[in-house]
């Protein structure tokens, strides 16, 4: 009897993929320029908000000098109605939203991994029961809620995270729910299951880093809402007590800012939310493109395969072929 | 001259991550009017990819070279432009897998008739009853085309399939492994159907597998692929009964038979990668007659009787010899 | 007869396996009857020591059910399943462990059946961590390492580090079924263990199957639809059609000289490797029909070439031809 294919297979390499290696949420950011991008944005404005407070020239409360001054060099971005540097309030305040936005966006990754998790897992009427809840969660009109919600208890740091946490979780565990079902009827985890492993293990070993590549990519999605939602409640008046981006957007708009022409007092608020979120929607859709090949369309574009062109073969004459 | 030609056809792929792979390096081979040819060979080694090329299916990472002749006209050297009236209504494929690929919310009808008035060959009620006539080609009662798919039993759906490649009227049908999701009784229904094509529509007919015992049983002629190249193509009978390659011979020898009496051995190692140039015969590493000219040089395809071509040294030696 | 006579590693009876058909809101208001699909119904085989019965069916005879059920994946209606000699047909699952151990089954697709993310030595490791055995790291680190030689990936170090996808077809199943040898089962269940691989590795991962069931006197339970693969490996051969056992017997003879008119109509289309062997197919018309709505009498007798009038109402029982007492035995009026 002859023996099977031994090393020699070792240049079978022929079927497998590029690279599966290392973690994929790694190589996408490595491989995408957009989401590389929109890394270096968060990272800018993360780092901003870590050091910027030592960094601010004057107290983000406080003011240092007159009304609406034009951007100089004392004021880099001015002062806004009441007088205080912008430049310093922007440093302060990219920790209001910055905070809101990452930690409301994790209670919803926790809260909706669970959920997703739970339902996809156990399958039948929990799952049922977690889905009806999860559509109810979902056809609640945000913002109304989380005015009502915000005005009832009072705004504080930890209400608006949790209110905004707690409706940004429906979509993260709808799409946790799917890949979880799908994971779950996978050969390898049938086999674990056939082998007697206990559903913890399952789950911890088999599952969840399965599914823990997608939960990044909507969480991170998530913070760009959460930043979004934050401001909006700040804009309304019932955000959280003290310097945020939202909170200097509304100030602007209170003391007229746009009809005083001050742009100093609004643009730079306004730019760092619009650019946080785009940034981050750059990363999240740059990983979710990564793990979900069928959103590419390779081959279903215009252009198509090419005939080699010929050097000089092609202006000669041909000879006939018998 | 064959009905359909192909001469010297290469097809290379560009690799996302740089290189290029060379799929297909050099194949000729041809079919006559009313002639089945097989296409056999391991998974990789360029006969799908070799089809696809035919049909100027192929993706934007890939480019062509060769020549392709159908009825004495050169399709493949004008591009997609000449490819495109060609596609179809002279040379048809059904892919692996396409019965499968029916849209679930048109009948079967409406889905034979699309490529027909794609292509002009018929409308309206003359598009539906040509349809039926298809239908009742293949073995399904004309009614069943107000049918939809999933009302359709898989051999049924394979069928219908058949009868869509054979919409505008092909001389030349392609068929990727027709039957690899059926059952063994329903393979022989689709095969006879093959068969009974062949004989009454002069059809000429492509059949790519890995299955050898398909080929012998429908072919009159096959073409044995290994790494991208022609190792050896002649009549079936010739090809079983006096192998002139030893992957021929290996490929037998690891196909189990229901005789049961002479053993099963399966070939050594893997098929090369074809992203890096390769020297010497590409199945020397696996070859249990290798010799030392198998090291250095590339065995050149030459006849080795009538009708019958091989690529290996030993060959070679036996001209030297007598 | 085979030399080890006394215990069975496996022995089912009358295994009936049923799955209800959802009725739709409608049907549940209108309090429709709740339907099933008989998918095994009234299975009876048995496995020995070193023995390898191939149970060899189109999709949807219940084939893959019976292996289901007796690995208790699906429960089963009606029926006992024995392993060495114990039933645990409703064991609980702390019971069923144990009996999980001695049982193993190696899959369909080696693409699908290794956790993408588990390096090779984990996925052997793994079944020995959920039963606790193996001893010391250090000890199961050895263990992978001649699982690994006993499926022929020798030398093991270049193996056990890498991850599935840098791994052809036949080494996956390969590794696959080494994770199934570190719990020294006495029973292997292999699902069409190599339909999904290249032809010339099949013939690789078939012997290591046969090989290992003659060196540990494992019993193996094939699961195909290749005939000719059943025919090269198989000690006995069980065909199954709808949810029945048809016809049973020693490899040779149910290949050789096939009692049942449908074991005679599959063996007529497998395609046979010579071009000079091509006989008359016997094709039969149509597709195996839906197991929701069964012919009466032989569930065969729609699509039987030989039909009689009583097969449309006699219900046929396995059984040898003559005097009763043989091996190879029918489910057919006419044996």
């Amino acid at each position: 009897m002859k023996s099977v294919e031994p090393a020699l297979a070792e240049d079978t390499a022929l079927e497998a993929k590029p690279s599966a290696g290392g973690n994929p949420v790694w190589l996408v950011l490595k491989e995408r320029r957009s989401a590389l991008l929109g890394l270096f944005i968060v990272a800018f404005f993360v780092l901003l908000a870590l050091v910027g407070p030592t960094l601010a020239p004057y107290s983000p409360t406080v003011p240092s000098g007159p009304v609406y001054a034009p951007p100089s060099a004392q004021h880099l971005l001015g002062t806004d109605g009441s007088g205080v540097d912008v430049l310093s309030e922007m440093m302060y305040g990219g920790r209001t939203s910055l905070i809101v936005g990452f930690a409301a966006a994790l209670v919803a990754m926790i809260v909706g991994g669970g959920i997703g998790l739970t339902a996809g897992y156990a399958g039948g009427g929990t799952d049922v029961a977690l889905m009806r809840i999860t559509d109810y969660f979902l056809v609640i009109p945000d913002l109304v809620l989380m005015i009502v919600v915000a005005t009832v208890f009072g705004p504080s740091l930890s209400h608006v995270i949790l209110v905004i946490g707690l409706l940004l979780w429906t979509t993260t565990a709808r799409i946790v729910r799917a890949q979880v079902k799908s994971v779950r009827e996978r050969v390898y985890v049938r086999r674990a299951r056939s082998l007697g492993a206990s559903h913890r293990r399952i789950v911890f070993q088999h599952i969840l880093p399965q599914v823990a590549p997608l939960l990044i990519a909507t969480t991170v999605l998530t913070i760009a809402y959460a930043i979004f939602d934050e401001s909006a409640l700040a804009f309304l008046g019932v955000g959280v007590p003290g310097v945020s981006w939202g909170t200097m957007l509304e100030h602007a708009f209170e003391r007229t800012a746009m009809t005083e022409g001050a742009w100093w007092a609004f643009v730079p608020p306004g730019l760092a939310i619009g650019l946080v979120v785009v940034g981050c929607y750059l990363m999240g859709q740059a990983i979710e493109d990564a793990l979900n090949p069928r959103l590419r369309v390779a081959h279903l574009s215009i252009h198509s395969w090419r005939i080699r062109r010929r050097p000089t073969a092609d202006l000669e004459p041909v000879e006939g072929t018998a | 001259m064959s009905l359909l030609a192909v001469e010297d056809l290469h097809v290379w792929f560009d690799l996302p991550h740089g290189g290029r792979l060379h799929a297909v390096q050099g194949v000729d081979f041809g079919v006559d009017a009313g002639e089945r040819l097989g296409l056999v060979g391991e998974s990789g080694c360029g006969k799908t990819t070799a089809l696809l090329a035919l049909m100027g299916l192929l993706p934007p990472s890939a480019e062509v070279d060769g020549r392709v002749v159908v009825d004495g006209q050169e399709i493949l050297r004008g591009g997609e432009d000449s490819m495109r009236p060609r596609r179809w209504t002279d040379v048809a494929m059904i892919f692996q897998g396409a019965m499968n690929a029916f849209n679930p919310v048109k009948t079967v009808g409406a889905q034979i008739v699309e490529p027909m008035e794609f292509h002009g060959i018929a409308s309206g009620s003359e598009a539906k009853t040509r349809a039926g006539e298809l239908l009742n080609l293949v073995g399904i009662p004309p009614a069943a085309a107000e049918r939809y798919p999933h009302e359709f039993s898989g051999g049924m759906r394979q069928r219908a399939a058949i009868a869509m490649a054979l919409a505008c009227d092909p001389k030349v049908l392609l068929a990727d492994e027709p039957t690899t999701a059926l059952d063994v009784m329903v393979q022989a229904q689709i095969l006879q159907l093959l068969v009974s094509l062949t004989h009454d529509l002069g059809l000429a007919v492509i059949l790519v597998t890995h299955d050898l015992p398909l080929v012998t049983q429908v072919c009159d002629r096959a073409v044995v692929m290994y790494a991208g190249r022609i190792a050896e193509a002649g009549p079936v009978d010739t090809l079983f009964h006096d192998p002139r390659h030893p992957y021929t011979r290996l490929l037998f020898e690891a196909t189990p038979d229901l005789t049961g009496d002479v053993e099963v051995v399966s070939i050594p190692g893997a098929p090369p990668r074809l992203d890096r140039e390769l020297v010497g015969c590409p199945f020397e590493p696996r070859c249990d007659r290798a010799f030392d000219p198998c090291k250095v040089t590339t065995p050149a395809l030459i006849p080795v009787a009538a009708n019958h071509r091989a690529a290996c040294h030993l060959n070679d030696d036996r001209a030297a010899v007598s | 007869m085979s030399a080890v006579v006394g215990e069975r590693l496996l022995d089912v009876h009358d295994l009936v396996v049923r799955y209800p058909i959802r009725r739709g809101l409608l049907g549940a208001i209108r309090r429709e009857p709740r339907r099933h699909v008989s998918a095994v119904d009234g299975v009876s085989l048995s496995v020995g020591p070193g023995e390898m019965l191939a149970v060899v069916g189109e999709s949807g005879c219940g084939k893959t059910s019976t292996a289901q059920a007796i690995l208790r994946m699906v429960e089963s209606e009606s029926g006992t399943i024995e392993v060495q000699g114990r039933d645990v047909t409703h064991l609980g699952a702390s019971d069923l462990r144990p009996i999980r151990r001695s049982m193993q089954m190696v899959y369909q697709d080696p693409y699908e059946s290794l956790d993408p993310r588990f390096r090779v030595r984990r996925a052997i490791e793994e079944p020995m961590v959920i039963h606790g055995i193996g001893g010391s790291a250090a000890a199961r680190e050895r263990l992978v390492l001649e699982a690994l030689e006993r499926v022929d990936l020798s030398p093991p170090d270049l193996f056990v580090d890498r991850y599935p996808h840098e791994l052809s077809g036949g080494q996956r199943q390969r590794v696959a079924i080494a994770a199934s040898l570190v719990l020294d089962p006495k029973l292997l269940l292999a699902d069409e263990p190599v339909s999904m691989l290249d032809v010339s590795v099949r013939a690789g991962i078939l012997t290591l199957l046969d090989r290992l069931r003659r060196e540990g006197d494992m019993g193996v339970l094939m699961i195909t639809h290749d005939l000719s693969t059943a025919a090269h490996f198989a000690d006995r051969i069980a065909v199954m059609y709808l949810g029945r056992i048809v016809e049973e017997g020693p490899a040779r003879q149910v290949i050789r000289d096939p009692l049942h008119p449908y074991t005679k109509a599959l063996l007529s289309v497998v395609p046979k490797r010579d071009p000079r062997d091509r006989s008359e197919p016997q094709i039969l018309r149509g597709e195996t029909p839906n197991p929701i709505d069964l012919p009466s009498g032989c569930r065969f007798h729609p699509r039987c070439p030989v039909a009689e009038d009583r097969c449309r109402t006699i219900d046929p029982e396995l059984h040898a031809p003559g005097d009763g007492g043989g091996e190879h035995r029918a489910a057919c009026v006419l044996v």
